[in-house]
């Protein structure tokens, strides 16, 4: 019965196999193929498994040497030694112990030694003392910030502001609490080292587009919104964002504003303007570069400044609507964790505010003394000029460089010290030369303020002319 | 809830790339290295471990959370949650009114500006109990503190200040350690005659025009202070960590970071471009095993050996009032030739027989720890950052910190207050008032501690940490404590997730030299009030004070129940 059964089966696995498609046969040729293939050959390399025992692990431990913390700095290192400023660093200054006139602190409007924000901050030091002793959540919110919040959202005209502790921590900061991984920054080339810092931050994806180049930045947001069209839903969820500085702190020129809030609304990307230059210098009002072009400053998702330069006083500050500002106040790093500004501090700004709004005219002033020098100083054989004639900070960068940026600084070092000899303080910009993204030629950084005097400025014009002569000829 | 991540409160940052971290660390974790096996027992354990490294009783709690207590708690979030979403579907139909601000009409069509979730907390469990957080105060931050009244008619969505002061509100909050904070005495002598003098800014940086005669004051007298051969000061607490990091270790270099370092150890560490490892907190196997680690096979890929090792810790940890087990690390640091980063924002001033921060508490000698960091924010009222030890490190700084080159340096009168405070705690005022400070400072901190154990509380930390956490669990807690103590005239800080682990919601303390016994005890005696009130005395041990024995060296025997 079993052969029987047997066999049966057999003439029957005989009969599919005739009536079957050759395709399905070949499939399965080579099916059978692909399993003996997989049988025979080896599935892994035979690596010799060899954990290290634990005298090897020891004897590596003892052998390795690390790099000492930090590499010995020469003591002729340029950056090493320090001018030391004694007494206020205000318009006359003593640098070195040399009485000067300062060309070099960004005091632009003079306050720095204003006698109403001095009795203000006075007033402030006798209530609440020095130091908050803690973070705005944790009994670190006084009145008086509060008051400057207000005071600078009335200022800018926006909604809301919020301030921080420190300069450079405000954009920094401000940047990561928006853009995060994945979402795209394009940011121009020239833009601050704490701007530089915030896209780190960020974990974003950057965009370097040129200086100031339109064009370039359309190009890129072109490409961009091609490879979104690629990909709709990612781009959907792909934030993106234009950052850019009011007045450039390493070129002196001002952004071209107007183009890029077109480039906004064509292509949805939202502003972040830094104004740390700007804020309390361009625009009729001081109110910065969106007052400069006559913009809406609702078209600009966010502005931040710091209060370090015309105001004078320590910390910064972000302004806008509160739907984009009140988001710091639980994602912004450096005002979520750091202790508040101290109310003194807070208490001079406001003051500085009090005196902006009552004198509009000083920034006409201030533009006047801008242009003055500026004039003064075109054609000097060996300096060019970098920077527009309504920034209160420019550059002077040699025209022809040794080809060492090392020979350059020592030259332009020179001349700074020949200024200073002679009563003019000025200093060149300075930066980290490896970790900056594009870093400037090195430069003499010239801060004109409303209180240097037409006779003090054509003298500084003609000191740095007798400088340059001097040292480069 | 969600905390204010306020201050340097929030010590539960992002982790950083590549961690080996914990996810579930949490439950059972070995706070205390040396007494694993207790631990797991869910014992308070007395530590001792290495024994012979320390010199003092290094006696750190953390008692377990209470299985039900747990259980509850998550509950708490769950049926949170179930509310929020039941809110947001009301919102979404218009049934509820939208209070939080939309964005402009013209960008609707924009990429929206936030993730979804990102605002579920904030909208649906932060806002309700938001009145715990951002109180304006209006005078001195010291052991009494005015608060501005507020009212929401809104459930928080908005507040409106209603002219009224609550005078006296005894202040538990303010990182006040050692009192400077104070509108009179020398201090605030000292700051008015240099702010009449110098102005408030400076309107440069420090490699520019804004390196004065008092910055250089400074440095010298806080290198004295330390102990260390020189150091630098810095515009702000924050940015000395986020902005020298990176200037001392970069691409192949290796950060072993405390899971519970201060965000902005994370964020320098972050930019620093470094590797980035995390030991469990305050655990010193776990620190050993990535040592070990590390030299051993080196940079994963490339197997080059790590160019050097960085240990990033904190003297006390802010959020569980823990101190460093610093003899270990340093004896660990030295084995294995890494070098030890130690932020000493809340220590320094806090600790030490001579106020010298963590160091001096161990009796260590500074020169073991290569980067001696600090903020002048707390102890000495003030604002600011330094960092101190040898001269190579600090030459290299000068040149090379983020801070010098780019940001505005230390106001001349926040300078001055820091002068005279330190001079103060060292004595070179002519007075003993700083030794009686630091002396206030640490029996305030003992009595305190003990009294909260007495009562029942679970009490995170050191016993000799003047930030004292006290446990409350759960959500509804938060906003219970916070609100009870202010009206019984208490200013106290609670913290929740993210600040903390999602069950572990607290409230902090921090004790000032300023309190005064008679402060302490009515604060006490309302804690204790609202402790029954809102049934908060969670702990499950009995605690037998021994009261023969010297004051400072008090330990208790506890038993089971």
């Amino acid at each position: 019965m079993a052969t029987a059964a047997e066999q049966w089966v057999l003439v029957e696995m005989v009969q599919a196999l005739y009536e079957a498609p050759a395709y399905h046969l070949i499939l399965e040729g080579i099916l059978i193929l692909w399993i003996i293939r997989l049988l025979f050959s080896k599935t892994y390399k035979l690596q010799e498994r060899s954990d290290l025992t634990l005298k090897e692990k020891e004897e590596l431990i003892e052998e390795w040497q690390p790099e000492p913390l930090v590499p010995p700095v020469s003591k002729d290192h340029p950056a090493l030694n320090y001018n030391v400023v004694s007494g206020p660093p205000s318009h006359n200054i003593v640098v070195n112990g040399k009485k000067c006139v300062n060309f070099a602190s960004f005091n632009f409007l003079g306050l720095l030694d204003n006698a109403r924000v001095k009795a203000a901050a006075l007033a402030s030091l006798k209530k609440y003392g020095v130091g908050t002793c803690g973070p705005r959540g944790f009994y670190g919110t006084f009145d008086v910030h509060l008051d400057l919040e207000d005071r600078l959202a009335k200022f800018m005209k926006t909604e809301e502001a919020i301030i921080y502790s420190y300069g450079f921590a405000t954009i920094a900061s401000a940047i990561p609490a928006y853009s995060k991984r994945g979402d795209i920054v394009f940011v121009d080339r020239a833009a601050c080292f704490a701007i530089q810092k915030g896209l780190q931050a960020s974990r974003s994806d950057i965009k370097w587009f040129r200086h100031n180049d339109v064009a370039d930045l359309e190009r890129l947001l072109r490409e961009q919104e091609a490879e979104d069209l690629k990909n709709p839903r990612k781009a959907r969820v792909t934030r993106r964002f234009i950052v850019v500085e009011g007045l450039y702190m390493n070129t002196g020129t001002v952004c071209p504003l107007p183009e890029l809030v077109k480039l906004k609304y064509k292509y949805k990307a939202r502003i972040f303007l830094e104004e740390s230059l700007s804020f309390g210098v361009l625009g009729e009002h001081g109110r910065g570069v969106t007052e400069h072009f006559g913009i809406s400053i609702d078209d600009i998702d966010l502005i931040s400044a710091n209060m370090e330069n015309s105001l004078a006083s320590v910390g910064g500050f972000c302004c806008g609507r509160s739907f984009v500002i009140d988001h710091q106040r639980l994602s912004g790093q450096g005002y979520c964790f750091s202790a508040s500004l101290p109310p003194l501090l807070a208490a001079a700004a406001i003051e500085a505010l009090n005196i902006m709004e009552e004198n509009p005219g000083i920034f006409l002033v201030l533009k006047e003394k801008c242009e003055r020098i500026h004039k003064a100083l075109q054609g000097i054989s060996g300096l060019k000029v970098v920077g527009e004639p309504l920034s209160p900070a420019f550059h002077l960068q040699l025209t022809d460089s040794t080809g060492s940026r090392e020979e350059d600084v020592k030259l332009l070092q020179e001349i700074v010290n020949h200024c200073m000899n002679r009563g003019i303080a000025l200093t060149q910009a300075r930066y980290l030369e490896k970790e900056e993204k594009c870093l400037p030629p090195p430069s003499i950084r010239v801060v004109v303020t409303v209180e240097q005097t037409d006779e003090e400025l054509e003298r500084a014009a003609r000191t740095l002319k007798e400088a340059a002569r001097a040292v480069l000829l | 809830m969600r905390p204010e991540p306020g201050g340097c409160c929030c010590r539960r940052p992002l982790r950083a790339n590549g961690c080996v971290a914990n996810g579930e660390v949490r439950n059972g974790y070995v706070r205390s290295s040396a007494a694993a096996a207790a631990a797991a027992a869910g014992q308070i354990h007395h530590v001792t471990q290495n024994g012979g490294l320390y010199k003092r009783p290094f006696n750190e709690a953390f008692e377990e959370t209470p299985m039900l207590v747990a259980v509850l708690t998550y509950v708490g979030y769950g049926v949170l949650t179930l509310f929020g979403y039941l809110r947001d579907f009301l919102r979404h139909w218009r049934i509820e009114k939208c209070h939080h601000a939309t964005e402009r009409k013209e960008q609707q069509d924009f990429v929206s500006l936030y993730q979804d979730f990102e605002n579920f907390y904030t909208r649906n469990l932060y806002m309700r109990i938001r009145d715990n957080w951002n109180r304006p105060i209006c005078s001195v931050p010291g052991a009494r503190v005015d608060i501005m009244e507020r009212q929401s008619h809104d459930y928080n969505w908005s507040f409106k200040y209603t002219g009224n002061i609550i005078k006296g509100v005894i202040n538990m909050g303010s990182y006040n350690y050692l009192g400077f904070a104070r509108n009179t005495g020398s201090c605030q002598e000292a700051a008015a005659k240099v702010l009449e003098e110098y102005g408030v800014g400076v309107c440069s940086t420090r490699q520019e025009i804004g390196n004065l005669d008092k910055h250089e004051e400074l440095e010298k007298l806080v290198a004295s202070f330390l102990g260390v051969e020189a150091a630098m000061a810095y515009g702000m607490g924050f940015a000395t960590n986020s902005m020298n990091i990176p200037a001392l270790v970069g691409k192949g270099c290796l950060i072993l970071s405390d899971e519970l370092n201060h965000a902005s150890l994370v964020l320098g560490a972050r930019l620093s471009g470094a590797t980035i490892r995390i030991f469990k907190h305050n655990n010193m196997q776990s620190l050993e095993k990535l040592l070990k680690d590390a030299i051993v096979y080196g940079q994963p890929r490339t197997r080059r050996p790590w160019k050097k090792i960085l240990i990033l810790v904190e003297g006390i940890y802010s959020m569980e009032g823990s101190i460093v087990r610093l003899p270990e690390v340093i004896a660990l640091k030295k084995k294995y030739k890494a070098y030890l980063y130690l932020d000493e924002a809340h220590s320094i001033g806090a600790l030490g027989p001579t106020g010298r921060g963590v160091v001096d508490y161990f009796g260590l000698d500074p020169q073991d720890v290569d980067v001696m960091m600090g903020t002048f924010t707390k102890s000495f009222g003030a604002s600011g950052g330094y960092i101190g030890g040898k001269k190579e490190l600090i030459d290299y700084l000068r040149t090379h910190s983020h801070s010098a080159v780019y940001a505005t340096s230390l106001s001349p009168p926040v300078v001055e207050q820091i002068v005279t405070s330190m001079k103060c705690i060292m004595g070179q005022d002519g007075t003993t008032l700083g030794k009686e400070c630091i002396q206030q400072l640490a029996e305030n901190t003992r009595y305190f501690r003990r009294r909260l154990k007495e009562m029942g509380f679970i009490i995170y930390g050191n016993e000799d940490s003047p930030v004292v956490p006290l446990m409350l669990y759960m959500p509804a807690k938060i906003g219970a404590f916070g609100r009870e103590m202010l009206k019984r005239n208490i200013g106290v800080v609670v913290v929740g997730f993210p600040a903390t682990p999602i069950i572990e919601s607290r409230a902090r303390f921090c004790l000032s030299a300023a309190h005064t016994k008679e402060i302490l005890d009515t604060a006490l005696k309302e804690i204790d009030e609202v402790g029954d009130l809102l049934q908060l005395k969670y702990s499950r041990h009995r605690l037998v004070p021994l009261l023969d024995r010297p004051f400072d060296e008090t330990t208790y025997e506890e038993t089971e129940d």
